[in-house]
């Protein structure tokens, strides 16, 4: 007999069909997206215009964010309200890199960023002294948040904090830090954020040609982090993550200690938030402590809620949707939003646990069946 | 010179003062017009036998309240002429003019005013007056009070006096004269009297003066030490009381219920509003009742907010018992639909909610110890509603099924409660709480559509930190963070008290997951 443990196959990274929707996604942002808007003239019914570049490279970094959340709600059952701070954070290191680059051309022409002239600073602070430097930059958007998470994670997960608990402490760490942020002392230019940059790595910033840079970057990104995040969910790794949401004592019990699992999917899905904060930062102009704000993060959550948690596309899907929707309805109809948005959050949780994505497979199979 | 003298001549005038009689409508007018010397000396004059109307006069000159027209003075009231004389209401002319003050006037006429109050026939008005001179000390002044140590009987008021006249002559030119100043202020209580010693002290050249004022100063400090204390202790017990009444309702929807109730602040908001429309409404039909509206808001706010927890818990709540980040998702999206409703109903812009007149002022305890009525009264209210909610849960019959159904569902059903319906009443009870903590809250804050929002962080950390399931740890929660947020605040600032706050709470849980008071079970996943 012959009473070895029959283990599943591992699943393909992609199926065929994933991989040629994948590859056309990569067309469309890669190659469709530039010719479309800087090649087609302005007058042409396909020209993409400059608003919706802005609009979908700013999706697409609500996107990243929607993924992230998925990695550590959908895949292992731990509801964050914080990531809109590591979203916030890697803005912030990205801010500051832009800050720098204004150089002397700020209002008051000196080497230090307005506001500190304003606040009559003479040097810059500790934590600015990386900030000209964009390579550093890059290594800091990534290992500030990354090691707040870390820390954070490594002591809430050790006291086995979890659930709602772990929501509710992950939004006071949120809140603490919006107030702290807030203050005009701690550097980080109050309630203004920073804003009105100039240029990025000495290029000015509100070219045609760095907003395709930085929209193609940012879909580069996406779809980079969805393999990345399909990688690790379809790995044995993966495979632990989802016993540990489904029944975190039976892991336990099997010998599996659930703290390195869920610290580096924590961590991980932190990263992922502060680079598509640093992307964001560039397109949209403008960082302020009001990114921190709960209500931000819980949107994060409802954005993966929608699109249908636990899968991949899900998540992005749902990002696309509800920021559509919003910037739709913010135009057409502003009070309506809240009331859409309430409703959204309301049904998606009473009658769609599984989000469109799982409507709509359950749809297919349904016919597949009949 | 000239200017001594006349300050001379109005307090030998009150020294002269024997019998008063009543002011005239010559000396009021000469007071009003003419050249600045004519004037000064009909204030001496008026002064000299001065009455409350005298007083009054002059207060009304000192406020700018005085009109001139065709040689009649007039006081202006509320754009209604008085005359000063008969106390009669008359009409005011259009050609009335103001009557105009110059500095040296307005000195004047305080000093006189100080003076006649201090000579007033009662003993709250010459307390007052005494520690008004206290607190603001002029040197010019020096004469009237040693007129008014001569002839005061209170034996509290002359100490009130005595001081006064010291602080007048701390600055005075003699070095002895100083030395003697600064050890009857020693006595002081009065928390000005310790900036007046601590400008002299650093102006002080004198040596010996110099360790009186020292010690002046330790011993004032000394003395306002507990009214600081004390003062802490009220804010800090006033802030804990708003806490609590925010995370009471909290406690039973959350902590009993397991429903992370994110439309909780919007509950409370609700509330709020409650109580603002009760006060239109009383101020439409019930004029002469508008200081009880508050009252009628009480259980009107706590029906409201009732009603829609209860429709809030049959619609869709009740879906999703066991799920609790759905729930919080869930309500987080009521919450929004709430706001916009409300925004949308009232307007973005806060209302007004006018306290009562019965809970305006405050109740003086020491010197440096002012106790407001409406953090009073709240302290009051948060202790009953505590106490009643008390009385519910552990002493009704709904409050027995509440418990049986939070602890055992399955058993409670088998006995024959109907746990569905408990589960709205107890929901509902929750949310009617809320409403009390929403009509407390439009007494010290603003009403807006947003006014929820800024509490509900603070109420999920009270109900957290104190034990979920725990009415007595939301209590202590409340009563610790409100106190040491408030000892903090004195330390650092608000903001960062509040941060040290979050993060101590945050630390806190990583000790004891689940709160101060735990659950006892033997639950692994608990």
């Amino acid at each position: 007999m012959n009473n070895k443990l029959q283990l599943p196959a591992a699943p393909a990274l992609l199926t065929r069909k994933a991989w040629t929707a994948f590859l056309v996604c990569l067309l469309a942002v890669g190659v469709l997206a530039p010719v479309l808007n800087l090649l087609v003239p302005v007058g042409s019914a396909f020209h993409l215009s400059d608003y919706a570049i802005a609009l979908i490279g700013k999706i697409m970094c609500y996107a990243i964010c929607a993924l992230a959340m998925d990695l550590i709600w959908g895949y292992t059952g731990i509801l964050s309200l914080g990531h809109g701070l590591f979203f916030a954070l890697g803005g912030y290191m990205m801010g500051m890199y832009l800050m720098r680059q204004i150089g002397r051309d700020g209002q008051y022409q000196s080497d230090l960023p307005d506001f500190m002239v304003f606040l009559d600073w003479k040097t810059l602070p500790w934590h600015w002294q990386l900030s000209d430097s964009f390579i550093a930059t890059l290594v800091l958007v990534v290992l500030v948040p990354g090691l707040i998470a870390a820390v954070f994670g490594y002591f809430a997960f050790r006291s086995r904090i979890k659930g709602v608990y772990f929501s509710i402490i992950t939004q006071a760490m949120t809140f603490a830090a919006m107030l702290l942020f807030f203050r005009n002392e701690t550097g980080f230019g109050g309630n203004n954020g920073f804003t009105d940059f100039k240029r990025i790595l000495g290029l000015p910033i509100a070219t045609p040609g760095m907003r395709m840079t930085l929209f193609v970057l940012t879909g580069l990104t996406l779809l980079g982090c969805f393999v990345f995040a399909r990688w690790l969910v379809t790995s044995k790794y993966g495979r632990v993550l989802q016993a540990i949401r489904d029944a975190e004592s039976r892991v336990m019990f099997s010998g599996y200690s659930p703290l390195p699992y869920k610290l580096s999917i924590w961590v991980i899905s932190a990263v992922m938030c502060a680079v598509a904060g640093a992307l964001y930062v560039p397109q949209v102009g403008i960082i302020n402590p009001g990114e921190m704000s709960a209500a931000n993060s819980i949107e994060i959550a409802v954005w993966a809620a929608v699109g249908g948690r636990a899968t991949l596309v899900g998540p992005i899907v749902g990002a696309f949707l509800v920021n559509g929707a919003k910037s739709w309805l913010t135009v057409t109809a502003p009070e309506f939003w809240l009331y859409f948005l309430g409703a959204l959050f309301i049904a998606v949780t009473l009658y769609l646990p599984n989000g469109v994505v799982g409507l709509i497979a359950k749809f297919q199979r349904k016919g597949g069946a009949a | 010179m000239r200017r001594w003298m006349t300050r001379w001549t109005v307090v030998a005038g009150l020294l002269l003062a024997c019998s008063a009689h009543a002011l005239t409508s010559e000396e009021a007018l000469g007071m009003a017009v003419g050249e600045s010397d004519a004037r000064i000396e009909a204030l001496a004059k008026a002064v000299a036998h001065g009455d409350d109307k005298t007083a009054a006069y002059l207060q009304a000159l000192a406020d700018d309240a005085v009109k001139v027209a065709a040689s009649k003075v007039l006081v202006v009231k509320d754009g209604q002429g008085l005359d000063p004389v008969s106390g009669q209401a008359m009409e005011v002319p259009a050609d009335a003019e103001d009557v105009m003050l110059n500095n040296r006037l307005r000195g004047e006429i305080d000093t006189a005013l100080a003076a006649l109050k201090l000579f007033s026939s009662e003993l709250s008005l010459r307390q007052q007056a005494a520690l008004a001179l206290l607190k603001e000390p002029d040197a010019s002044r020096v004469p009237v009070l040693e007129k008014a140590l001569a002839s005061e009987k209170d034996a509290k008021v002359l100490a009130l006096v005595r001081q006064a006249l010291a602080a007048a002559q701390l600055g005075h030119a003699d070095a002895a004269q100083r030395l003697v100043a600064a050890k009857t202020l020693a006595g002081s209580t009065q928390p000005e009297v310790l900036l007046l010693l601590n400008q002299q002290l650093t102006n002080e050249a004198d040596p010996a003066v110099q360790s009186a004022l020292k010690l002046a100063v330790a011993k004032v400090q000394d003395s306002l030490r507990w009214g600081e204390r004390l003062g802490q202790l009220f804010t800090g017990a006033s802030l804990g009381s708003i806490l609590l009444l925010v995370a009471l309702g909290l406690a039973i929807t959350y902590g009993l219920m397991g429903v992370i109730n994110m439309a909780h602040g919007e509950l409370m908001m609700i509330g709020a509003y409650a109580t603002y429309l009760v006060q239109v409404a009383f101020r439409q039909y019930l004029p002469g009742a508008f200081d009880l509206y508050l009252l009628a808001a009480v259980p009107v706010s706590f029906a409201v907010s009732a009603l829609v927890g209860a429709l809030l818990e049959r619609s869709i709540l009740k879906h999703l018992y066991g799920r609790p980040l759905e729930t919080l998702l869930a309500t987080w999206g009521i919450s929004l639909i709430l706001m916009q409703a409300v925004r949308s109903l009232f307007g973005a812009q806060n209302v007004g909610v006018e306290n009562p007149a019965w809970m305006s002022g405050s109740v003086q305890l020491m010197s440096n110890l002012q106790l407001p009525w409406n953090r009073i009264i709240i302290i009051g209210f948060a202790a009953a509603v505590l106490l009643g909610m008390a009385l519910m849960i552990g002493k009704t019959r709904l409050g027995l099924f509440v418990r049986g159904v939070t602890q055992n569902r399955p058993m409670a059903s088998c006995m024959g409660v109907n746990t569905t319906r408990i589960d709205t009443y107890a929901f509902a009870l929750g949310s009617g709480i809320a409403g009390l903590a929403g009509c407390a809250l439009s007494q010290v804050g603003n009403v807006g559509p947003d006014l929820g929002q800024s509490y509900i962080v603070d109420a999920f950390m009270v109900v957290v930190l104190g034990g979920v399931g725990q009415l007595a740890g939301t209590v202590y929660a409340a009563l610790g963070l409100g106190l040491v947020n408030k000892l903090l605040e004195g330390w650092t600032g608000a903001v960062l008290a509040k941060i040290a706050v979050l993060v101590f709470i945050i630390v806190f849980i990583q000790k004891r997951p689940q709160g101060i008071f735990a659950m006892k079970g033997r639950s692994a996943e608990a």
